[in-house]
């Protein structure tokens, strides 16, 4: 039986303020002393309120303008309701029925995939097992609370792990040309949940089910783990069951999905309106601001050095892979040095692509400088030549002989001898004089 | 007793250095140990000597002070955090919980040098009119020891009734600050939502909640209020609107003021031993060159439903983040009144049931505040009645939701529209209970409230009545 | 829980309630309830909700909710770093009946959420 396989995508990115979604601790969380970095607010003590983060609601913003979507002129925050020891509240301020954004899209090889939703919420604490006194216990770590986080909901448009792939490439890409979020998976600032489930072929309903997958920190991970599921659904639809209805999680050892809880009592999250926080009212001319304020997204950067500095396709798209790369390539095309030295943006490019080897201490200063020093062309004095020549002929007498008789190696022999006394020679400059004095001998 | 004082004469006393505070603060304490036992206002008692202690540096620096309540000795709600002082809600949950932080207005009160003594006795989280449901015992009333002091804030209200202390902060969400008034012959503010910042003090249901002064008379209420009024970057439901000089505008005329009497607040639900007390008031404004004119407000019997629905339903959310984890105690601590609201507030947000309740409530919200917003249009006050009801007997409230939940009739309208409402003596029964009226206005009114409340306290001298307690020893 | 024999839960909202819709509420809300907690919450928060249920008799076709009464909008902070509320690790976890190694400590969480 031929499948097809349904596949939406949930991705959470934290972006990278300062402070809290709703209050003044430090947003950098990762690797600090545990429970050092909290208030109040996202301890989740009594009498505590949240004021939402201006730059986060902006950023979000932001995003949905770079996704395509609509942004909403009134939105508001929701509470939802869910028990969990790293939830402090016991809800998690999030949004419902009014998300910042909604709508818009990425464009994929394999075609369009539509955003659903973009929304604002707030992070939870971090979890970890241990044994201490002897009982298996879960420690507790607020200092991830209340960072701001944003969720990217896309339809069920993916049919393939490599569309997913490539889908999440260019989020990531996107998050990360914005600025708004390091999206670093390793350091979970930016997390995928794929649901998948499969159909067969030619049928447009949606499944009767879904099955969703966390614990994915790398594209390469997402890809493998809805290969993984697509072939678990398939055999399972094969022997007349329909797949559970659950979450799963993917575990980096066995390189397969494992179940975690099934969902046999649907999740009730209680969501009302957020009394502590007054809601949100957009003008057009704030959200256009906004726009105006926005960076170059990766596709018009990548149209832009193909077109002002007459890059192929490949070069581009090396350099747009890796904003770091890309990064130093404009600064080092427009630098003073390149420029007055007249040195190719294709050979700028390639430069950079090929010789550099550290892009997080290369500075553009030292860049322009190595690429000038290989493309130097130094004109010899002459008086300092002929010396040169003259000492290589008189001490080369078999060689001197040899070109005379007509072999070409010879002349080549002559020329790495003067060569090794002047590197930086004009090759052209040196081959004409040799060849000339040869000539007068 | 100095503490009969208003909070203006008592002021200017520590600043002529004729009294000082440590006086004050030893009378104080010498009430609450002469009496205290038979009330069981307090949870938490601050101790003799460290107020005595503040007392001093306060009559020490006075000349540096420039707030009148520097050096005045006031009880809190217990549903303030005070940092380093035991908060507890009245629950079990929270018997060991020393907050790390303060609320806005208690740090406000203490930057203004006023000398806190006490947390108070109130239901446990809000829930309840009778300061029957908590985990520290009932506080009985000053005027009749086998009868509620009125709830929520029934330990505040008491404790000023039985002059421990010149004033109390309070916490209205549906009543609970007015009631407690009413039922021990004080007056209190319930505030415009938003006029008094939120930040620490523990929510019962966040979009109702108001945190309010009580004392003696409306206008010891505005020297409270004028000190903790205001905006504050950690409420963003705080309002940004200047707060007026109550102080200074409690003596406008009354004269011309208008003032609605809504019917529907004197139907037979209401005890005829209050409705006599309202119509003397009534005269008593119209003597003043206040006109009185009875209007309608039909929708007033729809409030207790709104109320029961979004307060439990605010509450069962607020009340999640008490997981034992970080502080406090086990869920199963909470009290049965606090266990049927949660569940009633689940049940109404819960998948299928949200339309019905919640949003159903949320939309007849509207139509409550386009009704007051209307009648207040026309009128400078709505006066009515506080409670149906004179204080009750212990137990009567308790196990019954219904009559539970008729002792808001009146109070919890005011809420669902965020008005502001002056609580006020306005007489006593046969049995010598107090009675108390409540002045609704406009959002942000408070100041035409007070004046018509200071005009109606310098004609009446229900206000000045104590119970016999307070004297006797 | 309760080991309530009663299998309907489907009702409307002026049916009472059962003893399983209280069970599932419980669950929601995190409250352990005991058999007898459970029966007379189920009569009393019925009670509570038939009573609130009169709302059903307004009309409120065209009337949108109101969730705050502020008429406020747009209150927000700048992305500024507040260390004046900031706690020490010792002052975060001072209420706390379970530490460790500066860790709040609970019973093993199994699942992964």
């Amino acid at each position: 039986m031929n499948y097809e396989p349904v596949i939406g995508l949930e991705i959470h990115v934290e972006l990278k303020t300062k402070s809290g979604m709703f209050c003044g601790c430090p947003a950098d969380h990762f690797g600090k002393t545990p429970n050092t970095g909290t208030c109040p607010v996202c301890l989740g003590l009594p009498g505590a309120l949240p004021i939402p983060n201006k730059k986060a609601v902006e950023w979000t913003i932001m995003l949905g303008l770079a996704l395509g979507s609509t942004v909403s002129e009134v939105s508001k925050f929701d509470r939802k309701h869910y028990f969990y020891p790293d939830l402090p509240k016991g809800y998690q301020i999030s949004q419902y029925d009014q998300p910042l954004c909604r709508g818009g899209k990425i464009e994929t090889s394999q075609g369009t995939v539509r955003i659903h939703r973009v929304h604002l919420e707030e992070d939870t604490g971090k979890l970890q097992h241990a044994m201490v006194d002897g009982k298996k216990v879960t420690l507790v770590d607020f200092n991830r609370s209340g960072v701001p986080l944003v969720e990217i909901v896309t339809e069920a448009d993916i049919h393939s792990a490599d569309q997913a792939k490539e889908f999440l490439k260019k989020l990531h890409q996107i998050v990360r040309y914005l600025g708004i979020s390091d999206a670093d998976m390793e350091k979970g600032s930016m997390r995928l949940e794929p649901n998948i489930s499969i159909r067969k072929v030619g049928e447009t309903a949606l499944p009767p089910y879904k099955v969703e997958v966390k614990n994915i920190n790398s594209f390469r991970f997402a890809a493998m783990a809805i290969e993984y599921e697509i072939k678990r659904h398939a055999t399972i639809l094969e022997s007349g069951s329909i797949p559970a209805q659950e979450t799963r999680g993917w575990d980096e050892a066995k390189n397969a999905t494992v179940s975690q809880r099934s969902k046999e009592e649907a999740a009730d999250y209680r969501y009302f309106p957020e009394p502590d926080i007054p809601p949100l009212r957009f003008t057009r001319g704030y959200i256009e601001g906004i726009r105006q304020s926005m960076p170059l997204l990766p596709d018009e950067r990548k149209q832009k050095i193909v077109k002002e500095f007459g890059l192929n396709e490949q070069q581009a798209t090396v350099l747009i892979d890796d904003e770091r790369k890309l990064n130093l390539f404009e600064s080092t095309v427009l630098s003073n040095a390149v420029v007055s030295a007249g040195i190719s943006g294709a050979t700028v490019a390639n430069w950079i692509i090929n010789k550099v080897a550290d892009y997080g201490v290369a500075t553009t200063q030292q860049v322009a400088a190595d690429i000038v020093e290989s493309q130097k062309i130094t004109v010899i004095d002459e008086s300092e030549l002929q010396n040169v020549l003259a000492t290589v002929i008189s001490s080369n007498d078999k060689a001197v002989a040899d070109y005379k008789k007509g072999k070409q190696q010879s002349l080549m022999f002559l020329m790495g001898q003067v060569k090794r006394q002047i590197p930086k020679g004009n090759t052209q400059q040196i081959l004409d004089a040799l060849k000339a004095a040869l000539d007068t001998q | 007793m100095l503490i009969d004082l208003p909070i203006s004469e008592l002021s200017e006393k520590l600043r002529s250095k004729t009294v000082t505070s440590v006086d004050i603060i030893s009378e104080c304490y010498d009430q609450i140990e002469a009496h205290e036992s038979k009330l069981n206002s307090f949870i938490t008692l601050v101790d003799r000597e460290t107020a005595i202690a503040k007392a001093k540096a306060i009559d020490e620096t006075i000349a540096t002070h420039a707030s009148p309540l520097a050096g005045i000795p006031y009880v809190m709600k217990d549903a303030y955090l005070t940092r380093g002082v035991r908060t507890t809600a009245a629950s079990k949950i929270l018997d060991s919980f020393i907050p790390p932080y303060s609320a806005t207005v208690h740090r406000k009160l203490e930057e203004a040098g006023a000398i806190l003594i006490g947390k108070m006795n109130m239901d446990a989280w809000g829930h309840g009119a009778s300061t029957e449901n908590t985990d520290y015992g009932p506080t009985k009333n000053p005027w009749d020891q086998e009868r509620s002091a009125g709830g929520s804030g029934g330990g505040p209200a008491a404790a000023i009734a039985a002059r421990f202390c010149s004033f109390g902060i309070g916490e209205d969400t549906g009543g609970s600050i007015r009631n407690p008034a009413a039922w021990n012959n004080i007056s209190a503010m319930k505030v415009t939502y938003g006029r008094v910042s939120r930040y620490g003090a523990i929510a019962y249901a966040s979009s109702l909640d108001t945190m309010g002064p009580t004392a003696k008379t409306a206008q010891d209420c505005a020297y409270v209020l004028e000190t903790i009024a205001g905006v504050d970057p950690y409420d963003a439901t705080s309002s940004p609107k200047p707060v007026p000089p109550y102080t200074k505008e409690i003596g406008a005329s009354s004269k011309g003021k208008k003032i609605a009497l809504p019917s529907e607040f004197f139907g037979d639900a209401l005890d005829p031993e209050i409705k006599a007390a309202i119509m003397e008031a009534r005269e008593v404004f119209e003597s003043a060159g206040a006109e009185v004119t009875e209007v309608s407000l039909p929708l007033l019997e729809y409030g207790v439903p709104v109320y029961y629905i979004l307060a439990p339903s605010e509450t069962s959310s607020n009340l999640s983040r008490y997981d034992g984890v970080r502080y406090g105690g086990k869920r199963s601590l909470f009290t049965k009144e606090n266990k049927r609201r949660i569940m009633t507030g689940t049940y109404a947000l819960s998948s299928g049931y949200y339309d019905a309740y919640y949003k159903k409530a949320q939309k007849v919200r509207s139509l409550f505040i386009s009704e007051y917003t209307k009648l207040l249009s026309q009128y400078d006050a709505i006066l009515s009645p506080v409670t149906p009801i004179m204080p009750s007997k212990f137990g009567e409230l308790l196990d019954d939701p219904m009559k539970n939940m008729m002792a808001d009739l009146y109070t919890v309208t005011v809420n669902i529209v965020g008005l502001p409402s002056l609580s006020l003596p306005c007489g006593f029964g046969k049995t010598n209970l107090p009675i108390g009226m409540q002045l609704v206005g406009n959002m942000f009114s408070e100041s035409t409230l007070f004046a018509l409340g200071h005009t109606y306290q310098q004609k009446t001298d229900w206000h000045t009545r104590q119970p016999t307690l307070v004297s006797s020893k | 829980m309760t080991g309530s024999t009663d299998t309907s839960s489907n009702m409307t909202k002026s049916d009472p309630l059962t003893t399983n819709d209280i069970d599932k509420i419980a669950r929601l809300a995190n409250l352990p309830l005991n058999e007898a907690q459970a029966r007379e919450l189920t009569e009393q928060v019925g009670v509570t909700v038939s009573y609130v249920s009169e709302l059903q008799t307004l009309a409120t076709d065209n009337v949108t909710e109101t969730s705050q009464v502020t008429g406020m909008e747009n209150v927000l902070r700048e992305d500024e770093i507040d260390t004046t509320r900031m706690f020490s690790q010792e002052e975060a976890l001072s209420n706390a009946k379970r530490t460790h190694n500066g860790f709040f400590v609970v019973d093993r969480v199994l699942e992964e959420k």
